[in-house]
Order: structure tokens, then C-alpha cells, then sequence
């Protein structure tokens, strides 16, 4: 079985992100980038699969500009097969990758999708949901665990109120949440040797896909900001405070 | 211009995101319908049924929808789409598995997680983790999208829709639910607490989250948690608030023994009142505290405890 990985390319989690000054967008120019935490977590799982013999190629997408093949690259260390990155602009919205991805599976056949369940930069949350919408497949979001069992996988879902477990008939799509696994680093031979994996560069065209959206965006504002309160010295202060002033017990 | 809200709900109680749904709904303006898919679940459209600005309630009842599988749910949304300008969920676990499904059969992007209606077409949403604030503007035919229950008020109820079933019987046949494990609690739920108190790394240990349950009990608040006390493994990932939790904005938030890092505070800085209580004064927690208290927890939290 072959498993699928999308990935993306985001904003270095530890990076704090700047709002340009026109408050046209924010501003990405000389800031670190990595591979999306998620994404990384979808590598991992696709990665032990493979190790347990339940995956038999691990193949890695990502849909941008030419500086996104760093991800794929990295993705390819920590032991993904082969890579496609399908050019676009950076920032595609989530319904042309979603479309984009559909035609790779069509083309690729895996028996497993694995995405992350959102980019910390655009914080949708539904790219996965709507690759398996297209394609009229199960999916399994924000998964904890995943288990192939014969034609199906069970996952296990991180809900509000707690745990949900589902069985999907494959093939299927399934988005990770944070505590799926904890993914390794990538070994320096490993990194030499991913230089020399296949990586194959595909235009949107070539799937007959448009990369456009009726979704603009108008501005991008810092969020308000919530002022310093003050120190109180004690913890009956604090109860005075809370029942007298805030009024709030 | 019709709204259709799809509702939260159990099967048995209509959960309250869904009246935070209703009033970004009642903003967008037009009329608002609310449909509610389930099993056995006529006591959730009567309730949905008494809240104000709805003008009418479709019940699917059915038992293909008891468990909300987003294969479903989203076809049956798809077949009711036709009827409607906009498509509102709230933004739970439940409403992010289903909608986006909606959204791609109809042609769509969805609009997620949106905090402010500007206009009936444009929305305000956060995006890196809420450090920026993007206004964005849909052209698409129908706008489909997931709303934070935080941003909203509830709406109010006194109003007496009528109901009326659609019979579709979506099931698509490629999913089956099994089984789950919900955390069973006598506290508030966590999003929809007016008092909640949370815990970070400086707990130390799952036993010690005890001294935070203890305090809660006493003032009837709910219990949560920062990324990193669930990561350390002191407590479940369903306690968590944060980008990658959940979004809580209750009346009073006290921190404990937490840090207030970036991912955090984006899922409790619009709480009204915060309170923080860390050793360290450094900690960036204090810089959006109200009241601050450089204490050590295990001495302050049992004294805050007796004393309310």
C-alpha cells in the first residue's frame, strides 16, 4: 500500500509573526520558514507505517513556489520515498490544493492520505476534509491513533468532550492532531541521502486545475491588545480584588 | 438572503455554540433557519426552535446521523444547500469535520473560525494563531462558514419557529462509528464555563492538578489546561486551551503555574477578567493578567481555596 503525505510550508512555529505596516498582509520577507508542525506529524505516521511494513511507499506533495522542495527535501530525511511539488504561487487557497491533491491521488492510487489537520499560518483546518469530499472518501480528522486493519483503518479522534473511534474503508483520508506521535529528527546521512530522492515538479495545468479563489483578503490587522493589570500582594487582596472591584465571584 | 445554522448537539440538549452561531448569523442578516441532524432527536429541534431570531427549524432525524459522521452530515447539508445564501457551523470539533466537506462539493472555500461580521460578505478571522486579525472578502455564490463561539453572544430564546423534517436519508456508506470515550465530569464544561481555572508545567504532576479541581469544585468553575501540562502528560488533551485546543472566553480565567506562552493566550485572552499565579514575575502570562500574583502555587491555591 502506498501512503500519500501533503505537506506545507509555514512560518517557523517559534518565529512571531509581524503584521506589514500598510496592514496589507503580514510580513514574511527574511523569516524563518519550516515545514508545517502538522506536516510533520503526517511524515512520522506515513514514515512508521512503512517501518511496520503496513506502507510500501511513502510519497510527499506540496504545492508552491520552488522554495517549498526544502520542505519536501526535509520530509524525504525524516525516510518519505519521493517527492512532487506542483508550482504555484505561495499561499494557494485551500479549495485549488484540495482539487490539486485529488487529481495526484487519482494518479497515485494510495490506500492512505495523511495531512496535517491545519497550517499554523492560515489556521484553516479543511484542506484534508476537502480532498476526501472530492474524491468521495472517508475521513478520519484530527486523528490520535491510526490502525490498518485489513481494508479499513481505525482512527481515533481527538473531539471536544473527549475520544471518538472510527472505521473507514479504504481508500481514506486522515488529518493528525498533536499527540498522533512525536516525530523524530532527521540524521545527518539521512539528510545527504535525501538529496538524491526523486522529486518530480508538476505544473497545476498539467491536472487541468486553476489555482483561483473568490476569497480575498482584504487587510490583516494586529489583534487588540489587552493592557497589564496589576501585582497584588496577597491572596486575600486578590479575593478582595476579584469580589469588589471585578466583581466577578 | 436565508442563513442556514447547523446545530451542536448530543441528541438531547442543544449545545450553547449553536446560539453564538445563531447571533453571528442574525448580523449577516436575512432570515435563519437551523437544522439539526440526528437520532431521536426532537427535543433538540424543540430548542433550537424557541431561539430568537430563528424562522424555522428542519429536523433530519435519522438514525445515519447519530454519531454527526462527517460523510453523512455533509451530504445531506449539500442537499438542502440550494435554498441558502449562507451555511454557518460553529467552529467545534464536530462543525470543522463536516463543513469543509460541504463547502468543497459546493465549489466553495470555507471561511473558518470567523470572530466579526463586517458585512454579509465580509468576515474578520484570526490567523497565526491569532496574532494577526485578517478581513477577508468572499465572492464565492454561497458562503460557507465555521464561527467561534467565543466572538458571539448567545443569542436569546422566547421565539417558537416551526419545525418541519426533511426525510433524505444520506448515508454514504464508507464510514461506521465505533466506539467513544468521553470524559465524564460533574464540572461546567470547559466552553461554556463562566469561570475557569488552568493549569501549566508548574503543576508538576497529573496528582497535583487535585489542589486545581479542589478550587474549581469550590467556585463552580471548569478545569484546563496549557499545551505544555498535557504534553507533559498530567492531563487529557481534551482539557487543553489554546490554538491547538480549545477557545474559551469566561468571565473570570485564572493561570496557574502556566507561562502564558503565544499558543496559549490564543485561546484565553478574551476572557473578561484574568488572573495570573506564577513564581516566576517574569512569566508573559502577567502581561495580560488584570490581577497578578507572584506566589508559589502549592502555598496560595489551598489558602485561595479555604478563604472563598
Amino acid at each position: 500500500m502506498k501512503v500519500l503525505v501533503a505537506i506545507k510550508r509555514v512560518i517557523d512555529y517559534n518565529v512571531k509573526v509581524r503584521v506589514k505596516a500598510d496592514n496589507s498582509d503580514v510580513d514574511l520577507a527574511n523569516v524563518k520558514m519550516a515545514m508545517n508542525p502538522f506536516c510533520e506529524i503526517a511524515v512520522e505516521e506515513a514514515v512508521r507505517l512503512k517501518e511496520s511494513g503496513v506502507a510500501s511507499e511513502v510519497v510527499v506533495v506540496s504545492v508552491g513556489s520552488k522554495s517549498c522542495e526544502e520542505q519536501i527535501r526535509a520530509a524525504m530525511a525524516l525516510g518519505a520515498d519521493r517527492g512532487i511539488r506542483i508550482d504555484a504561487e505561495d499561499g494557494p487557497d485551500s479549495l485549488s490544493v484540495a482539487k490539486l491533491l485529488a487529481k495526484v491521488v487519482e494518479q497515485e492510487q494510495p490506500g492512505l492520505v495523511i495531512l496535517g489537520k491545519q497550517a499554523i499560518d492560515s489556521d484553516n483546518n479543511q484542506t484534508g476534509q476537502m480532498l476526501a469530499a472530492l474524491l468521495n472518501r472517508p475521513q478520519g480528522t484530527f486523528a490520535s491513533e491510526v490502525k490498518v486493519e485489513g481494508e479499513q483503518v481505525i482512527v481515533t479522534r481527538e473531539i471536544d468532550g473527549g475520544l471518538q473511534t472510527v472505521a473507514l474503508d479504504m481508500p481514506a483520508i486522515v488529518t493528525t492532531d498533536l499527540r498522533l506521535n512525536e516525530p523524530r529528527y532527521a540524521k545527518l546521512p539521512d539528510i545527504m541521502k535525501a538529496k538524491r530522492k526523486p522529486l518530480e515538479v508538476k505544473a497545476p495545468a498539467d491536472y487541468g486545475v486553476t489555482v483561483a479563489s473568490k476569497l480575498s483578503l482584504v487587510s490583516v490587522e494586529l489583534p487588540a491588545t489587552r493592557q497589564a493589570g496589576i501585582k497584588v500582594a496577597s491572596v486575600d487582596e486578590l479575593i478582595d480584588k476579584l469580589r469588589n472591584e471585578a466583581k466577578v465571584i | 438572503m436565508t442563513t442556514l445554522v447547523i446545530a451542536e448537539h448530543d441528541n438531547n440538549e442543544l449545545k450553547s455554540a449553536t446560539l453564538s452561531t445563531v447571533t453571528a448569523a442574525t448580523e449577516i442578516g436575512g432570515d435563519v433557519h437551523v437544522l439539526v441532524a440526528g437520532s431521536q432527536c426532537q427535543a433538540v429541534a424543540d430548542a433550537a426552535s424557541q431561539l430568537a431570531g430563528v424562522s424555522k427549524v428542519l429536523l433530519a432525524d435519522n438514525s445515519v446521523y447519530e454519531h454527526q459522521l462527517a460523510e453523512n452530515l455533509g451530504q445531506l447539508v449539500v442537499s438542502l444547500a440550494g435554498d441558502y445564501s449562507h451555511i454557518l457551523a460553529s467552529a467545534t470539533t464536530t462543525g470543522k469535520n463536516f463543513l469543509p466537506r460541504v463547502a468543497a462539493l459546493l465549489d466553495v472555500n470555507q471561511i473558518s473560525e470567523v470572530i466579526a461580521v463586517v458585512a454579509p460578505d465580509t468576515f474578520k478571522r484570526p490567523i497565526y494563531a491569532g496574532n494577526a486579525i485578517a478581513t477577508v472578502k468572499s465572492e464565492d455564490a454561497v458562503k460557507v462558514m465555521t464561527v467561534r463561539a467565543t466572538a458571539f453572544d448567545r443569542c436569546a430564546t422566547g421565539g417558537s419557529a416551526e419545525v418541519v423534517s426533511v426525510g433524505e436519508s444520506c448515508d454514504a456508506g464508507i464510514s461506521k462509528f465505533v466506539g467513544e470515550q468521553l470524559t465524564v465530569s460533574e464540572r461546567p464544561e470547559l466552553t461554556a464555563a463562566s469561570i475557569v481555572v488552568s493549569g501549566g508545567r508548574g503543576m508538576g504532576s497529573g496528582e497535583n492538578f487535585e489542589l486545581l479541581y479542589k478550587l474549581a469544585d469550590k467556585m463552580g468553575a471548569a478545569v484546563g489546561a496549557s499545551r505544555a501540562a498535557v504534553d507533559a502528560g498530567f492531563v487529557p488533551n481534551d482539557m487543553q486551551v489554546g490554538q491547538t485546543g480549545k477557545m474559551v472566553a469566561p468571565d473570570l480565567y485564572i493561570a496557574v503555574g502556566l507561562s502564558g506562552a503565544i499558543q496559549h493566550l490564543a485561546g484565553m485572552k478574551e476572557s473578561k477578567v484574568i488572573v495570573a499565579i506564577n513564581k516566576d514575575e517574569e512569566a508573559p502570562i502577567f502581561q495580560v493578567a488584570d490581577y497578578g500574583l507572584v506566589a508559589d502555587l502549592f502555598e496560595v491555591i489551598p489558602e485561595l481555596e479555604s478563604k472563598l
